[in-house]
């Protein structure tokens, strides 16, 4: 009998429970994710001659990824264009992550060993960078490093080159950008896991005499790794699918993905290929996320 | 041995390199500040003091346009999406955890995961299909994709704030016959306020920082001031520019600000 | 939050209807329409005009293409004008609703995009060629060996105009061959000097006006007013024109068939055609127009600039490019695609 009731009311949480979520349900569904499922279908269908498809079914988009049709020959051969793109997307997104990670760790390591108050203050400092309009954030990267910018003009004034050091359009500044803009993505994760470690850990292992650097590797790194492993996800996930950063800063030469993707729906006029490079994106990233929950969940394991 | 004392706070180099993440996180924002209050034309050379850059942007016709457009929009999409945040935020914490939760938390999240430009291409196809099909080109469509990816930020400090809450209230609240509504009224939605608040603006934040989604979703004559600056720093780029970038850090730090006091009075 | 909610109605309806009279929705290149013509436009008529930017030809083709956009105008080049037309995108101008019509100067009325001008209406023309830097290089520049051979002193600096017709005409014409070819053994060549040129480039972007004049760019294929712009501001900044060949073009003012704002649409039409206001056009584009008696009306440093008149030895280098066939553009795209990578 109480049995009964309780299961009843059990349903009724759990109806509430969907009812309640609905709304928002219905307009990720609308809005977010029910979307990518057009993408899916535009990428096996046949670019129109000008743009958007022509409704006939085609695997060329996905073929065209790897292989391209030499246009003199016929021949199929690897789509070197490609990959090459796809190549330097990963190249600059793992660089980013990585420097991200030299230069965040000892960060969040700093912020969280000051006194309360400090940390506070410090953690809103980060904040606020990673708040800001990522557009303002490049542009403010672009007028440093463009030919005529703040670095050139100053190194100049120094006398140091008479002529400016074109750094702007090139992959660096592409690489440098991102770092700049997404380093506060590294140091928030970082922080988190610092801030739940045990401080007297560290002096129990001192005590055993282990030098500073092995306390870092062997007590400090496998216990913040969760948090070392967010960070790099939060990081190299935008990274990888920026557009903003490589556009300002990449001069149209030296595309990333998102680029690429853009250039397919516009003067590209592939929409199919388009398409397919964004689900293959999608799936790279999905990869990524995979690769982080099983990490995160086997360090959970370890307790 | 007390030489050998340690302390965590002093690893060799950490402090100055941390020091140093500071003052490059700093210096380029803080440079075009500055750049933003030139007498001269370059972003580059100082040429003295002077406010004449933020009438002269603001003379601009377009970008009075875009500012407008872009707040509005981003007001709409903070507030429909903390409202179905809060509903969501409701319907998935303090219960018996359940599949259908997972699921709702990774539908809320997914924003978070999936590459902008990705959603983007995805919703130009859509709305593009729509927009032919209905005839309707106006700012709904900005708003619908606005609210949909801000509803993780609104989302988060909401469910933070209810995980947190003490249950004992309402309860006492139901043993004194109140109904669910009246005790969600009385008690939790008050109690709530603050992280309410505080979704609102990271959403408001969230919106206002667009740059993709809007260049693909925007129909004609739509530019929001991050597209229309896009335009800009390829194009003119002008001292303008950099007076815009100054007052949106403004308003960033100014709602931050009260973002940090509204979730911190509570703790 | 009832207030809140009630205020946020309040502007959402208010920028609705605020659209809902005397407007037009212009879409045309950056940087390429006179704001003082918009508010002449405006005061004459009430009609807010507004405009919305596109950077090349083949991305305003596809926006349009894809539909609900809710442009009016668009300002195509003559080789995309039969597309446009082709594909219904455009709709026959009633030419008894354009009384200046007349205006349009006798070279600019039967041209083959276009015979009689019952589709499009002028908006400017001019030709594509070598923006330098005399203090870089101070050599020949009146060849497109700028881009696709350069010289010691330009190699990394140089900008291409990510412009597919533009680029590979001249890249065709330096190899001996036209614009449009469908000849393989030509197209081959001309895919092997640019792959061979692109690693010698700085960028291929648009905005190059504001960084020639700045020095952000010491050389770049461009168009001539732009490049008359920068040198406006910074008088090291000259323009050659390929003797190999080098693209000419013009651009015109179409009227979409999904336009929403048609009445208004012909008035503007009708407004540009007017000599004054093209003169206006011309007076911040810096490209010649092609209606007559606009003269008068235009800045007197157009009349003798370098970028406006083609020196007489190379004019016959200038060619309009013509609308590719589909097999021709098919090959084009293919190059095209290899070179951006």
């Amino acid at each position: 009998m109480s049995s009964a009731a309780e299961q009843a009311a059990d349903r009724k949480v759990r109806r509430a429970s969907w009812l309640l979520s609905a709304p928002a349900l219905f307009l990720l569904i609308i809005a977010a994710s029910g979307p990518l499922i057009i993408i899916l279908i535009y990428s096996f269908l046949e670019p129109g001659k000008y743009g958007n498809v022509e409704w006939v079914f085609s695997t060329d988009a996905w073929v065209g990824i790897l292989y391209s049709r030499d246009i003199f020959d016929g021949t199929y051969k690897l789509a070197d264009a490609h990959l090459s793109i796809f190549w330097r997307s990963v190249k600059l997104s793992l660089y980013t992550t990585l420097f991200a990670f030299v230069f965040g760790f000892p960060t969040a390591w700093f912020i969280a060993t000051r006194s309360a108050r400090m940390r506070t203050a410090l953690l809103f400092l980060i904040t606020i960078p990673f708040w800001t309009n990522l557009l303002v954030r490049t542009f403010a990267i672009n007028q440093i490093i463009r030919n005529e910018g703040v670095l050139n003009t100053f190194l100049i004034w120094l006398g140091v080159i008479d002529t400016p050091i074109q750094i702007i359009y090139t992959d660096f500044a592409v690489f440098l950008g991102m770092t700049y803009v997404y380093l506060p993505l590294m140091v928030l994760p970082l922080f988190a896991a610092f801030d739940r470690f045990d401080m007297r850990l560290l002096e129990a292992a001192y005590d055993l005499y282990a030098s500073r650097w092995q306390v870092l590797r062997h007590v400090v790194f496998p216990v913040v790794k969760p948090g070392v492993i967010a960070g790099s996800i939060l990081v190299f996930i935008p990274s990888l699918g920026a557009f903003v950063t490589p556009r300002i800063l990449g001069g149209g030469r030296n595309m990333m993905i998102g680029n690429f993707i853009e250039l397919q729906f516009g003067a590209g006029r592939n929409w199919p290929l388009g398409a397919a490079l964004s689900v293959t994106l999608l799936v790279i990233v999905a990869v990524a996320l995979a690769v982080y929950v099983r990490f995160a969940n086997r360090d959970n394991g370890h307790g | 041995m007390a030489d050998r004392t340690f302390s965590a706070a002093r690893l060799p180099g950490f402090s100055t390199l941390a020091i140093m993440v500071f003052v490059m996180l700093y210096l380029p924002i803080g440079l075009l500040v500055l750049f933003s209050f030139n007498a001269g034309p370059s972003p580059a050379i100082w040429e003295g003091f002077s406010l004449q850059w933020y009438p002269r942007a603001w003379a601009n016709e377009q970008v009075k346009d875009a500012t407008f457009r872009s707040l509005t929009i981003a007001t709409f999409a903070a507030l429909i999406s903390t409202f179905v945040a809060v509903l969501a935020a409701l319907g998935t914490t303090r219960r018996k955890r359940t599949g259908g939760q997972t699921f709702v938390y990774l539908m809320i999240n997914q924003p978070l995961m999936v590459p902008e430009i990705v959603t983007a291409v995805a919703l130009l196809i859509l709305f593009g299909f729509i927009k032919v099909a209905t005839g309707y080109q106006g700012l709904g469509y900005l708003i619908i994709a606005h609210s949909a990816f801000c509803i993780p930020f609104a989302y988060l400090p909401i469910r933070a704030r209810l995980e947190g809450m003490d249950l004992a209230l309402e309860t006492a609240a139901a043993d004194l016959y109140a109904t669910p509504w009246q005790a969600f009224r009385h008690v939790t939605l008050p109690l709530l306020m603050p992280a309410i608040i505080a979704g609102l603006m990271l959403a408001f934040i969230t919106s206002l920082d667009d740059v993709v989604i809007s260049l693909f979703v925007k129909s004609a004559g739509q530019d929001t001031l991050p597209t229309y600056m896009l335009g800009q720093i390829r194009r003119n780029m002008t001292v303008e520019v950099n007076a815009i970038s100054t007052l949106l850090i403004g308003l960033t730090v100014v709602m931050l600000t009260a973002f940090f006091m509204l979730t911190r009075r509570g703790d | 939050m009832k207030k809140l909610l009630s205020a946020a109605a309040v502007l959402l309806a208010s920028t609705a209807f605020a659209s809902a009279e005397g407007e037009l929705q212009l879409f045309n290149w950056g940087d390429y329409t006179n704001p003082e013509l918009l508010e002449k436009f405006e005061a004459e008529t009430g009609i807010k005009v507004t405009v919305t930017d596109y950077d090349s030809n083949d991305t305003a083709l596809s926006k349009v293409e894809a539909g609900g956009g809710g442009y009016d105008l668009v300002v195509p080049s003559a080789n995309y004008i039969q597309i446009y037309v082709e594909k219904g995108l455009i709709q026959k101008l009633d030419l008894a609703k354009l009384p200046n019509h007349v205006n349009i100067a006798p070279e600019w009325r039967d041209v083959p995009w276009d015979p009689g001008r019952n589709y499009t209406v002028p908006w400017q023309w001019g030709s594509v060629g070598m923006a330098v830097n005399s203090d870089t290089y101070s050599g020949d520049i009146n060849t497109s060996a700028i881009f696709l051979d350069p010289p010691e002193e330009l190699v990394g600096k140089i900008n291409v105009a990510p412009e597919m017709n533009d680029v590979l005409s001249l890249a065709l014409m330096y190899v001996g061959g036209e614009a449009c070819t469908e000849d393989t053994a030509v197209l081959k060549k001309a895919r092997d000097v640019l792959m061979a040129a692109k690693p010698k480039w700085q960028s291929m972007d648009y905005g190059a006006t504001p960084k020639l004049a700045s020095n952000d760019m010491l050389a770049s294929v461009y168009w001539n007013g732009a490049v008359f712009r920068a040198r406006l501001q910074n008088d090291k900044v000259k323009f050659g024109y390929p003797r190999e060949g080098f693209p000419l073009w013009m651009d015109s003012v179409a009227l979409l068939s999904d336009a929403r704002n048609v009445d208004e649409a012909y008035q503007f039409l009708n407004f540009i055609m007017e000599p004054e206001n093209a003169g206006l056009i011309s007076a911040f584009a810096r490209y010649a127009n092609g209606i007559s008696g606009s003269d008068p009306f235009m800045p007197d440093d157009m009349k003798d600039a370098p970028e406006i008149l083609i020196p007489e030895d190379l004019k016959a280098s200038g060619h309009f490019l013509p609308t590719c066939s589909p097999k021709a553009l098919e090959y084009y795209t293919a190059i095209w695609t290899e070179l951006r990578k």
